[in-house]
């Protein structure tokens, strides 16, 4: 057993996968005096890594988790300690299907093997399944199991080979100690270290040891049951750990997966039963692991009989083992990776699973090291979370609604039914007696469409697209959004926009600091609003928003709710320590709705008496005006492409600036207008990019085609890396593809979801980019106006040329698309004169 | 044949047990339950005894309504029977617990078929009474041995050997008779997952016992002093070999 | 208080539980008298006195001449209710717990088994053993005949400082025909010499040694020094060891001068019955394991590394 040190570097705390795999890339990276403590034992300190299945699949439609699982495959296999059984998940019902052909989509995007099978197909390859009880199957054949404890040792090892590293096992963490909202220590049953970084990385426990430093960790500890059941005569002829593939039974939500001369049956199926990170036993405490609880056989009765369904030599083996293991689970299901928000030089690296476990190691010490990693960790990122979303009830909610979604079809757009109604905007009540039916934007209840327009469907019958024929592709979607964007952009229309995140920075250093944060010129005259991205020291998007200059000293910046947390994160983390500049989180006092529309600003006039003529307030300012008695302010912007402002006032107002504006609005048959224009359609007719979506850290804003003709003369962050891609050929173009053809393969209308479809040369080949980044949907909806249903994709410059035909990927089938736009040059309203008359 | 196992729900043996904060029960919150160790051999003895011979086995807990559990898990390795005898799931002491099995034992034996053989465990995993077994064989007036670890039933007579440190000793029954089973006279089997949910669907019958306690009453239960001492680390691997016969030296077994 | 304590022997042999258990009663009462039941216990009267007991009361029957646990309760009674005591205790042996739970059913009284700690009085309070160690219970016994044994190794077994009478006095029970139906009809032995029970050293292997085949260098060391072989729970559930070398809460509890730990993690009911061990040698691969943080001493090591030098040291160093 090796001595505390009394200083180090960074304390790493959890020697699971996750732990290991962070102290590993720091090494890697550079970094010396590092200390892994665990409060158990090594090599199996207790944790969820010690009784995990161990097993990969693949094929995710989410970028990042599919990144994620990439890098973690390849860092096993290169420690040899991966063995590729392959893995087929099978269908029960024909929905399943459906979502085994969006896997193989998605298989493509990322260029995995895949395959669909036949029973008979799936029969041969695991001769003792009943293929009667499945409708098909789909097959990965990298599917592969690992040791990861084994990897664990092998990641510690080549940190202590490196001197890099001190390993104290079964030494507690009782304290961490903080200064100034910054790390100062560790203190532990072995004695107290002082250290510059802490990482978490203590899986189920993460909670409550962030709780020692005053931060959180939005996790539960979650039952996921397993049992083994064995020995079976035709697995143990096998002799080995894994001879036949794992079979994912998708609609009962169930796994087997051999183990030697077993088999291992883990469900997703059961209740979702919660603990407490306090409640957990000890080690001592425990007959098998902290992690490994007694199995609450009842839970788990209904899987037996479905695992002997399709099994059926599963009926006479014998149950040798059986837990109520213990994982992480976070309320969106993704993990927990960053800086604490609430504390500096804290570092989460928690919720992350097996599949994740190398990787996100990776992405953390990258983080830790070059302050933003590699690849894009915008949904993993823990300062995603808002306060209310960190508490135990949301966390609870969340997860319950999820979990039994593990093995579940989960369409793009679906919403959550559970911890709604927690953010209403000052405008809920007239939105809600207009028929809004709201989706979630940051918690924010937001209206997405009103059924209030389903009269629009007649009124523009002429211009409408063609319904949208299959069910898949109208979920969560109503035609009325193409008709609240046509009478948007026939007359005027509002639209609540309070989901908006809003900062305050004011202080001497306010336009130094607010300068170095974004790309563009900030310091213009007041009543200036400008536009910008921010970056990554690397040069890669971090953020982009809209920054007003309110007053020589004080800027505001506006930006999306989905984004609001890591903003804020952000900013507070650049934020000059010498105090000069003070950052105010405006978002629940204030409340914006935008006015879009040729007749915006005929409505607008009746309400003020303050200049909106163009002359008086051009395209791009902001003003502080009055409406009625309301104080507001008005942003001269756009998101549609249309003449309008976003005009935000007093949370308390917001009723009555509605109120005014709609009763002005009448004699123009103002339309209420849901976000499905705001942030689809009409964002699309104008290739307008999403942060999230088309702006990401992997590419930069030449590659976006959101570079400014000059650079300003003031350093900002990415600044060199900006200037050097600025000098190059980008990689890959942003470019608006329309689709040429929607009919599938059965006659059907097919419309994409813009969830990384692959876009696919007229061969069906993937087309990669210098940099190995795949061309795929990033963004997808109808353009109402161009008659045209549109596509954002980086495509390489061999590609990004107007006209070319190429074909998308959508459900396993193929489409044609063309290349209708490359760059930020909208194609509706090309030289904006619509929003800047 | 026809054999009777009575059986305890009890939680889990494996791991420190935690005393609740009044001190008056084990904290099961992460604990689960099982039957003790000795009882669960004492039910495969059974249902062996069973296969051999011909005939049927029940099992009977004395226990809150929870203990179904314990007599599903019973019934799911191949007991043919099991009977609930509830109680509050208050802690009953030795007395009330076997006057209550005395009863239900005659209950059951009136309605149908004696038991040839009524097997309990050597003493519960947790209260560890030893003396359950002995009571109600001595209220039904039937032979009884304690500490069983080998069983054989011929000519209406059981034969039972009880280990001791040197051999064996070996006694002679008639039947019925009632034998307190000690683990190692067999190995338990799992349940297959067709028993587990073969165990589910079968009917429990359950049966109110009333409590007539005994002098004996638990007060609080209380963790034993710790036993931490310092270690001395003799060293690492076959290097350390001539430290530790220096110790076996010092302490003189030598 | 007038106190009875049953000496548990077998054919004349006594153990040295029995002379804990007598230890421990003599200090409760130090008028407690012994009984032994059967003439073959006769002979230990002088050793009993030497013990503490002011009187031993040697029960004699044609029906009592090998352990019959039955008819040596209803025995028991019948000396109780000649002599009108007010306690009767044992040890919480096999057949000490065994023979007063029949005294205890025939009374219809209750019994405390395996007591560590009594407190006499009108009611008597007690600690006793859970959990076979595991954890403490404090109970209370109301009755007009109290009835408890003690635990294993409470004690360690102690002449009195000041001897016994020793007085010897006989009794004849009237025992029906049936009342030894249950007794030793047979004897087999498979074990010479030390035993597990009794060995002045216990060399024991767990999970660690890995197979049947892992226990040979084990034998080997306890060929050696002596000593007899011991195995964790694990080690019997796997087939590796037959269950009589099992120690533990549902094995043996052993109180040798030196235990040797193999690749035994020290699970809790392991511990408890190996924790009366004078000295703890733990041989594993895990610093953490408890058995090496709860050891006097402990090897960081594979057993099979260890064990087979130490054999090898212990031969070098005897030539």
């Amino acid at each position: 057993m090796s001595d505390l040190p009394s200083t180090a570097k960074v304390v790493v705390i959890g020697a699971g996968i996750v732990g290991n795999s962070v102290v590993k890339h720091l090494a890697a990276l550079g970094w010396t005096d590092i200390v892994l403590v665990d409060k158990g034992p090594l090599p199996n300190p207790g944790g969820s890594t010690g009784h995990a299945s161990n097993f990969l699949f693949p094929v995710d439609h989410n970028k990042e988790m599919a990144m994620l699982t990439f890098d973690s495959m390849a860092q096993y296999e290169e420690m040899g300690v991966s063995t590729t059984s392959g893995g087929i998940e099978v269908a029960r019902t024909e929905a399943r299907m459906e979502e085994f052909r969006r896997r193989m989509t998605s298989a493509m995007t990322w260029g995995i093997d895949a395959e669909l099978l036949t029973p008979t197909e799936v029969k041969e390859k695991v001769p003792f399944l009943d293929e009667s009880v499945i409708v098909g199957g789909f097959f990965t054949p990298s599917v592969s199991v690992v040791d990861s404890l084994q990897a664990g040792t092998l990641m510690r090892q080549y940190a202590i080979d490196k001197g890099a590293l001190t390993v104290a096992p079964v030494t507690e963490v009782m304290d961490i100690t903080v200064a100034d909202g910054k790390v100062t220590g560790v203190e532990t049953d072995k004695g107290y270290m002082e250290t510059e970084h802490v990482v978490i990385a203590c899986g189920v426990w993460s909670p409550r040891i962030a709780e020692m430093a005053g931060a959180t960790i939005p996790l539960t500890p979650a039952v996921h049951q397993m049992i083994d059941v064995g020995p079976i005569d035709i697995l143990q002829e096998t002799n080995t750990e894994i001879a036949y593939p794992i079979i994912r039974d998708m609609d009962t939500f169930c796994y087997e997966r051999q183990t030697s001369g077993s088999m291992e049956v883990g469900s997703y199926a059961h209740r979702p039963i919660f603990h407490h990170p306090d409640t957990i036993p000890s080690i001592e405490e425990s007959r098998l692991s902290p992690t490994e609880l007694p199995l609450t056989q009842d839970d788990f009765d209904p899987q037996l009989e479905q695992a002997i369904e399709l099994m059926p030599l599963l009926g006479d083996a014998e149950m040798k083992y059986g837990i109520n293991g213990l994982l992480s689970l976070t309320p969106d299901a993704m993990p927990l990776v960053g800086e604490c928000v609430e504390i500096k030089n804290l570092w989460s690296a928690a919720a992350i699973w097996i599949k994740e476990g190398p990787s996100t190691g990776k992405t953390i010490a990258e983080w830790m090291t070059h302050g933003y990693p590699e690849l894009d960790p915008h949904a993993s990122d823990v300062a995603r979370f808002y306060t209310y979303q960190r508490t135990e009830e949301h966390i609870l909610d969340r997860c319950a609604e999820h979990f039994n979604k593990t093995y579940g079809i989960v369409h793009p757009r679906e919403q959550w039914e559970s911890q709604r109604g927690y953010r209403i905007s000052s405008f809920h009540k007239r939105t809600e007696a207009l028929g809004a039916v709201y989706f979630e934007a940051g918690g924010w209840e937001r209206p997405h469409w009103y059924e209030s327009n389903e009269g629009l469907l007649e009124k523009y019958k002429d211009q409408l697209p063609a319904a949208r024929e299959h069910e898949w592709d109208y979920r969560w979607w109503s035609p009325i959004q193409n008709a609240e964007h046509l009478a948007l952009r026939e007359s005027v229309a509002m639209i609540d926009l309070t989901a908006f995140a809003i900062f305050d920075f004011k202080g001497a250093g306010a336009v130094e600091y607010m300068n170095y944060m974004t790309v563009n010129q900030v310091d213009r005259e007041v009543g200036s609003g400008i536009y910008t991205p921010l970056l990554t020291e690397q040069g890669g998007f971090r953020s982009d928003l809209t920054v007003l200059r309110l007053g020589d000293n004080h800027f505001r910046v506006v930006t999306g709710g989905f984004d609001g947390g890591r903003d804020a994160y952000w900013f507070n983390k650049w934020l000059p320590e010498d105090g000069s500049v003070t950052f105010e989180d405006k978002t629940s006092a204030l409340t914006t709705v935008g006015v879009w529309g040729p007749n915006a600003r005929k409505l607008v006039e009746k309400v003020t008496k303050d200049d909106v003529s163009n002359e008086g307030f051009p395209y791009g300012d902001v003003r502080q005006y009055t409406i009625g008695s309301i104080p507001v302010t008005m942003l001269r912007i756009s998101y549609v492409g249309e003449l309008g402002w976003e005009i935000t006032c007093n949370m308390e107002h917001g009723l009555r600036l509605w109120d005014l504006l709609w009763e002005a609005g009448r004699e123009f048959d103002v339309t209420p207008v849901g976000a499905g224009v705001y942030g689809t359609s009409g964002r699309l007719e104008k290739g307008y990019r999403l942060m999230g979506a088309e702006l990401e850290s992997e590419y930069n804003p030449v590659e976006a085609g959101l570079n400014r003709p000059r650079v300003k003369s003031q350093d900002f962050i990415g600044k060199a890396a900006y200037l050097k891609a600025r000098d190059e050929e980008p990689a890959a173009h942003m470019c608006t593809l329309t689709v040429e053809n929607h009919t599938s393969t059965s006659g059907v209308a097919r419309h994409m979801m813009g969830g990384n479809e692959p876009i696919l040369t007229l061969d069906g080949e993937r087309i990669l980019d210098s940099h190995g980044r795949v061309s795929r949907v990033t963004s997808a909806g109808m353009g109402p106006t161009l008659g045209k249903y549109l596509l954002l994709a980086y495509l390489p410059p061999e590609y990004a040329v107007e006209g070319t035909d190429l074909q998308v990927m959508y459900q396993n089938e193929l489409f044609p698309v063309k290349v209708a736009r490359v760059g930020s040059k909208p194609l509706f309203d090309p030289d904006d004169s619509r929003m800047e008359q | 044949m026809r054999i009777l196992t009575c059986v305890k729900r009890v939680p889990s043996p494996g791991a420190k047990i935690v005393v609740t904060e009044d001190g008056k029960a084990v904290d099961t919150n992460m604990l689960g339950f099982a039957v003790s160790p000795h009882e669960e051999c004492a039910a495969e003895e059974a249902i062996q005894l069973v296969e051999q011979h011909g005939g049927s086995s029940t099992v009977m807990t004395l226990g809150p309504a929870e203990a179904e559990e314990q007599l599903r898990t019973i019934m799911s390795v191949g007991v043919d029977e099991a009977v609930l005898l509830t109680t509050d799931g208050s802690d009953w002491d030795p007395m009330a617990t076997a006057r209550a099995l005395t009863a239900a034992v005659r209950e059951l034996e009136a309605a149908g078929e004696p038991f040839d053989l009524i097997l309990f465990g050597n003493e519960s995993a947790d209260s560890g009474g030893y003396q359950v077994g002995v009571r109600v064989a001595r209220a039904l007036g039937r032979p009884i041995v304690s500490g069983i670890k080998g069983v054989e039933i011929a000519d209406g007579e059981v034969t039972a050997r009880r280990d001791t440190p040197t051999g064996a000793e070996v006694y002679r029954l008639p039947l019925p008779a009632v034998l307190a089973i000690k683990e190692g006279i067999n190995l338990p089997r799992y349940p297959t997952l067709k028993g587990r949910l073969g165990a589910k669907k079968k009917e429990v019958t359950v049966m109110e016992a009333s409590r007539e306690p005994g002098g004996q009453a638990m007060l609080t239960l209380l963790a034993p002093p710790s036993q931490e001492t310092p270690t001395e680390i003799l060293g690492d691997g076959a290097a350390a070999a001539s430290a530790v016969v220096d110790v076996l030296e010092r302490i003189g077994v030598l | 208080m007038s106190t009875l304590y049953v000496v548990d022997h077998d054919r004349g042999e006594i153990t040295d539980a029995a002379l804990e258990g007598l230890t421990s009663a003599r200090a409760l009462d130090p008028g407690a008298a012994a009984v032994t039941v059967g003439g073959d216990g006769d002979g230990l009267a002088g050793m009993l006195a030497e013990y503490g007991a002011t009187t031993v009361h040697q029960i004699h029957h044609d029906e009592l001449a090998d352990y019959a646990p039955a008819a040596w309760g209803d025995a028991v009674v019948q000396l109780i209710e000649a002599t009108s005591a007010t306690a009767v205790l044992s040890v919480g042996s096999e057949r000490g717990n065994e023979v007063m739970a029949h005294v205890a059913a025939v009374l219809d009284l209750p019994v405390v088994a395996n007591c560590i700690e009594i407190a006499t009085g009108d009611a008597w309070e007690m600690t006793r053993v859970r959990w076979g160690g595991s954890l403490h219970e404090r109970a209370r016994l109301e009755a007009p005949i109290k009835l408890a044994t003690f635990a294993l190794h409470t004690t360690e077994a102690a002449p009195a400082d000041t001897p016994g009478a020793g007085a010897v006095a006989e009794f004849v029970p009237e025992l029906g025909l049936d009342a030894a139906v249950t007794r030793i009809v047979d004897r087999v032995t498979t074990e010479e010499g030390v035993t597990l029970a009794t060995a002045p050293v216990v060399i024991a292997g767990g999970r660690g040694v890995g197979s049947e085949e892992g226990f040979a260098p084990i034998d080997e060391l306890a060929e050696l020094l002596g000593g007899a072989v011991g195995c964790s729970r694990v080690v019997t559930n796997n087939g590796w060891r037959n269950h009589k070398f099992q120690v533990g809460q549902t094995g043996t509890v052993i109180a040798p001068e030196v235990y040797i730990g193999c690749g035994i993690s020290g699970a809790i009911q392991h511990w408890v019955g190996m924790m009366a061990s004078k000295n703890v040698i733990a041989i594993n691969t895990d610093p953490a394991a408890p058995m090496v943080t709860k050891a006097d001493y402990a090897v960081i090591g594979d057993l099979h590394e260890v064990v087979p030098a130490v054999v090898d040291e212990i031969k070098r160093r005897r030539g």
